[in-house]
């Protein structure tokens, strides 16, 4: 494969006009599939979470899936858009050895939901609004291995095995409006859009959403038109778009590919490509020959799906708030900067954050302990931060430092005994008698004896070098086994010098 | 006067995959030219305020609820494959040699 | 025909309820019928190798006391588009030869649950793709009234079977005539239900919204008596209607011994005669009117403009509902497959498609392509289904004026084998008459009226009633055949020629 041509960026955007559209599959959570009661579940035995409606059986017939319309209404919703007074399924015809039936159940002219949009948020901080056209339900592909070609790829494979239980499983495939005027920021438009995709799913708790799992596709859609001109130029549509990241260094690579085409002359095919995350590059899918006709008519085996209004405004009255506006509440409240929500808003840490202040921390401390020590024990691990430990433990741990009980110090060998299991906080405390020496008493004769046993540095206090306060607060603490508060011990320590 | 020619039935064969011969090519040309010619009359009472119909008995919002009912086991679901390998079922390559 | 093969399964199923009869007499006497006639009739694909096993345990549960369904050890064939678990399902169809499917037919379990004996499977035009049987992929059924002749389709094995008293009950499938036309041309009783009455959940799909499961019998009684095992709603068919239906064994006794007549207004649709249909064809449906215009029945014409573009947009809906329902046959997952040395999946699919399905398959599957392809769709397909609601409102304002509609049920009785099987377009008219109910979605029974003059041979009344009232149309079908039984001194099928051993 032949490397593409790429033109500097800078001077792509200089020639031509991005475009851009996305695609996102987005798989439903539901206990079963779209059509059939066989199991949604990942990871399965092959071809064992099926029925004879998931293998395109003779005689089978599908049943629409009602967890599926909630969700997908409710998706429709949270994105802005109109719901269908009347929603029907149709039949796309394409013959593909992962397609059961050769043709997969999805809608065309009467999708669930239609016109809406999306804000998003930068990392700038800047908004943008993205155009929806629609929302439409339809089922999962089985899926396919490769054998016999070079790391499992299609291209050189001798064979192909089909594993069908992902067949049939619930998907909405949510479709952009093109979205001009991104211009130098198309590719940060782009996973920003999958992104908020991605966070207001999770919102609504209707995907698992895990882009590495296919839980969440995207299908990039990249043109470029000359600058001046009103005609949209030709798409490319790139597949295999399978993280936030490479959402991005996809955009960006088509926009490089297709001017440096443009810039000489060349045309731009019309063609589905594939995002290949090792190597950072496109290539040209197979070109499809049925891609023009897919026959689509109205599906004879389902009724039309006429949501009631009592069902939509249910829903409506159930959508959690939007995760962006939320995002920009929450900091707001809490007092971050960018930077710092950031931080806890890329760890996938707001829930944890937000439970942590509910139970009584502070914002900076609930942040610090969440970015901090508990995300390095988590990814150490490979678990989930909720997994490590429960806000309301931590609370409490913010809590006894914020009371002076425990210093930083003390405070992380609390925490590690908490994760270890040895009960709450207080318990940790207690049980390892870590709490800080508090007893002035205790303090200044720690502090009589270090100044005593060096006597030099008292004469230097005494001079007015304040700094050389620190060697006898260090005696201290270390006297103290770090169970004392270094801001008083320094108080004293200036007193007694200061009293003798 | 039909538009079915042999170009466009060999379209429509690989649309859905059939692999014509030349002489089913021939017949079907004029075959599909004598039916279409007979049901294009179809057009002529179909007006633009006449709605069309997709099912002959109207039902709407049948459904299920989400539970998880039997299924095949991998045996069953394999029993009638042409080939298989490994539980999956097994096809020859996708594409061609030469790609 | 005398013996036990010559009961209905009405009577047949009085003797087992009485002990005078074993399902297993009664299963081998059906098997032994089959072994003498079927060499010439051919209207079975498989004969089960379970049948006398079922038969026995029916016999056993009997023994023991067990309170059994109405037709518990009543033999039954059922038409090979029924997915089957104890025997292969081919559809007719060299593409699905000994395809085994791991689940029953709604209609086959509720068939067993209700102690019926499943014999054999049907023979039927490839994935009921006909009118005369003459497209299976394993040889064409004869029609027992003679053998020279089709038997009708596409479900001509189901009515052979029931007209050769190979088996007393059938089951079929009606897409634009398939139960109704055989049953014309053999002289026997062929339902369509109520699109919806009956589950379509494994039978394996020709055209979706056409399609409908129904019972094949020699008397209305015993129609019904199957359709009230087969009937009602399947959570597995989103199409499935949830009515509460009456009995309509019940229906058709009332119907046998009431005046159910008297008054009953009939509609004869102007545009289901005349032109076209055969004179002894006509003649016996002119005087079945006579017969119930003498028993009190009010007859009208009514006319029923849109009829004429019925067969025209059926040809537009099936073909591209079928297209699009056999692509499954891929060989990937079942089926035949057809692997050229070197072939890719996309040719291996080709390959086998081309040498699994016959010409009449193909004809339709690239019809029915063409009237979906982009830039046809709104011309073809989409006419046809305005054609559709067209004839929707002919019949709700025919309805409005009559109770039931009457015709004969095909223009012609059976014609020779091979007359037609070149013609499709000659095959295509054949179904005139039948195919309006199926754009409707009503119910339509063909009941037998009496033998052409010209050729001796069977032709047959169809009644149509407006939708849910396939218990109307059991009443009034139950009275046309008493009048002609009274009027024939017997019933038609009693004057069927003897066949191979019977003779």
């Amino acid at each position: 494969m032949a490397a593409d041509k790429l033109m500097d960026y800078d001077a792509a955007l200089e020639l031509f006009e991005p475009v851009l559209g996305f695609e996102v599959h987005v798989e439903l959570g539901t206990k079963t599939k779209m059509f059939s009661h066989a199991p949604n579940v990942f990871g399965s035995e092959p071809n064992t979470n099926v029925t004879p409606v998931c293998l395109g059986l003779p005689g089978s017939l599908p049943v629409v899936n009602e967890q599926a319309v909630r969700y997908s209404i409710s998706l429709g919703l949270a994105l802005g858009c109109q719901i269908a007074a009347s929603s029907r399924f149709a039949r796309k015809n394409y013959f593909y050895p992962d397609n059961p039936k050769n043709y997969q159940i999805s809608q065309y002219d009467e999708p669930i939901a239609f016109e809406g949009s999306v804000e998003i948020e930068l990392p700038d901080g800047s908004l943008r609004t993205i155009p929806i056209e629609r929302a439409h339900m339809e089922e999962d592909a089985g899926k396919l291995t490769h054998l016999g070609g070079s790391g499992g790829r299609i291209q050189g494979a001798s064979s192909s095995l089909v594993d069908y239980n992902r067949a049939g499983v619930p998907l909405v495939e949510i479709v952009t409006h093109p979205i001009f005027g991104t211009e130098a920021l198309a590719p940060e438009v782009g996973r920003a859009y999958v992104g908020a995709i991605r966070d207001i799913v999770l919102s609504l708790g209707i995907s698992e959403a895990k882009m590495e799992r296919g839980n969440l596709r995207c299908d990039a859609n990249v043109s470029l038109r000359p600058r001046g001109q009103e005609k949209l130029g030709t798409r490319t549509e790139t597949k295999n778009v399978n993280s936030l990241r490479s959402v991005e260094r996809a955009v960006r690579y088509e926009i490089q590919r297709q001017a440096a085409i443009l810039a000489e002359g060349g045309t731009i095919t019309q063609e589905t490509r594939h995002w290949h995350e090792d190597t950072g590059v496109t290539s040209s899918g197979r070109p499809k020959s049925d891609a023009d006709d897919y026959r689509y008519f109205p599906e004879p085996d389902l009724l039309p799906v006429v949501p009631s209004a009592e069902l939509v405004e249910q829903l409506r009255s159930e959508l959690p708030e939007q995760p962006l506006a939320r995002r920009r509440r929450l900091k707001a409240d809490w007092g971050f900067t960018d930077l710092e929500f950031q931080d806890v808003a890329n760890g996938g840490l707001v829930d944890v954050v937000e439970a942590t202040i509910a139970a009584g921390s502070s914002p900076a401390a609930a942040r610090k302990w969440w970015t901090g020590e508990i995300s390095r024990r988590a990814n150490a691990d490979g678990v989930e931060v909720t997994e490590v430990i429960q806000p309301e433990r931590v609370a409490e741990i913010a809590a006894l430092v914020e009371a002076g009980t425990l210093t930083d110090k003390l405070a992380r060998q609390v925490l590690e005994g908490v994760i270890a299991g040895e009960g709450t906080a207080q318990e940790v405390v207690d049980a390892r008698g870590l709490a800080v020496v508090s007893d002035d008493g205790a303090l200044i004769a720690a502090v009589d004896e270090a100044l005593a046993a060096q006597p030099d540095v008292l004469a230097k206090i005494r001079d007015g070098k304040v700094q050389a306060a620190g060697a006898i607060i260090g005696s201290v603490m270390k006297a103290m086994r770090g169970q004392a508060d270094a801001a008083r011990v320094r108080e004293l320590v200036l007193e007694r010098a200061a009293a003798e | 006067m039909s538009d079915i020619t042999p170009e466009l039935v060999r379209h429509l064969a690989s649309l859905s995959r059939i692999d014509l011969h030349d002489e089913e090519v021939t017949s079907l040309t004029s075959e599909l030219g004598q039916i279409v010619e007979s049901i294009a009359k179809v057009q002529e009472v179909a007006t633009d305020d006449v709605v069309a119909t997709s099912h002959p008995i109207p039902l709407q919002n049948v459904s299920r609820p989400d539970e998880v009912g039997e299924t095949l086991t991998q045996e069953q679901a394999l029993s009638n494959a042409p080939d298989s390998a490994d539980g999956r079922f097994r096809v020859p390559a996708i594409l061609g040699g030469e790609q | 025909m005398s013996g036990i093969v010559g009961l209905t399964a009405a009577q047949l199923a009085e003797r087992l309820g009485a002990g005078e009869v074993s399902s297993v007499e009664a299963t081998s006497a059906h098997l032994d019928r089959i072994a003498a006639v079927d060499g010439d009739v051919n209207a079975f694909l498989h004969v089960s190798d379970h049948a006398l096993e079922v038969a026995r345990s029916i016999d056993d549960r009997r023994a023991a006391g067990e309170e059994l369904g109405p037709l518990a050890g009543v033999p039954l064939a059922i038409k090979d588009v029924l997915v089957t678990t104890d025997m292969p399902s081919t559809s007719g169809s060299r593409i699905l030869e000994g395809y085994m499917s791991p689940y029953d037919a709604t209609v086959v379990a509720r068939s067993r649950a209700a102690g019926l004996v499943p014999l054999g499977k049907t023979n039927m035009d490839e994935f009921a793709m006909g009118s005369s049987t003459e497209h299976s992929a394993f040889g064409p059924t004869r029609n027992p009234w003679d053998l020279s002749r089709i038997p009708g389709g596409s479900g001509g094995g189901s009515a052979a079977a029931v007209a050769a008293f190979e088996a007393p009950l059938a089951l079929g499938s009606d897409t634009g005539g398939s139960i109704r036309q055989p049953a014309h041309v053999t002289g026997t009783v062929g339902v369509k239900p109520t699109y919806g009455a009956v589950s379509r959940y494994g039978s394996i799909a020709l055209a979706s919204s056409l399609d409908q499961v129904g019972p094949v019998s020699r008397t209305v009684l015993d129609a019904g008596l199957l359709q009230d095992i087969v009937q009602g709603h399947d959570r597995f068919d989103s199409t499935s209607l949830t009515t509460q239906w009456p009995s309509m064994a019940e229906a058709a006794r009332e119907g046998a011994r009431g005046d159910v007549l008297d008054g009953l207004r009939v509609g004869i649709v102007r545009q289901l005669g005349g032109e076209g249909f055969q004179a002894g064809v006509r003649q016996r449906f002119t005087e079945t009117v006579e017969m119930l215009q003498a028993a009190g029945a009010e007859v009208v014409e009514v006319d029923a403009p849109h009829f004429e573009y019925a067969v025209a947009a059926y040809y537009l809906i099936l073909p591209a509902e079928a297209s699009s329902n056999l692509a499954k046959f891929d060989s990937v997952r079942f089926g035949l497959r057809v692997e050229p040395a070197g072939a890719t999946s996309e040719q291996m699919m080709s390959a086998t498609r081309e040498a699994g399905f016959g010409p009449e398959v193909k004809r339709r599957i690239i019809l029915g392509t063409y009237a979906l392809s982009s830039g046809y769709y709104a011309a073809y397909y989409g006419s046809a289904q305005k054609v559709r609601t067209l004839i929707q409102r002919d019949f709700s304002a025919a309805f409005a004026q009559v109770d039931v509609l009457v015709s004969p049920t095909a223009p012609t009785t059976a014609f020779p084998l091979g007359e037609r099987v070149n013609d499709p377009l000659a095959m295509y008219l054949n179904d005139v008459t039948t195919i309006p109910a199926n754009l409707a979605g009503i119910p339509g029974i063909s009941v037998p009226i009496g033998l052409a003059p010209e050729d001796s041979l069977p032709v047959g009344l169809q009644i149509m009633a407006p939708a849910y009232r396939d218990d109307r149309l059991y009443r009034v079908g139950a009275a046309v055949e008493a009048l002609v039984e009274n009027a024939l001194g017997g019933t038609l099928i009693s004057r069927a020629p003897a066949l191979g051993g019977a003779r």
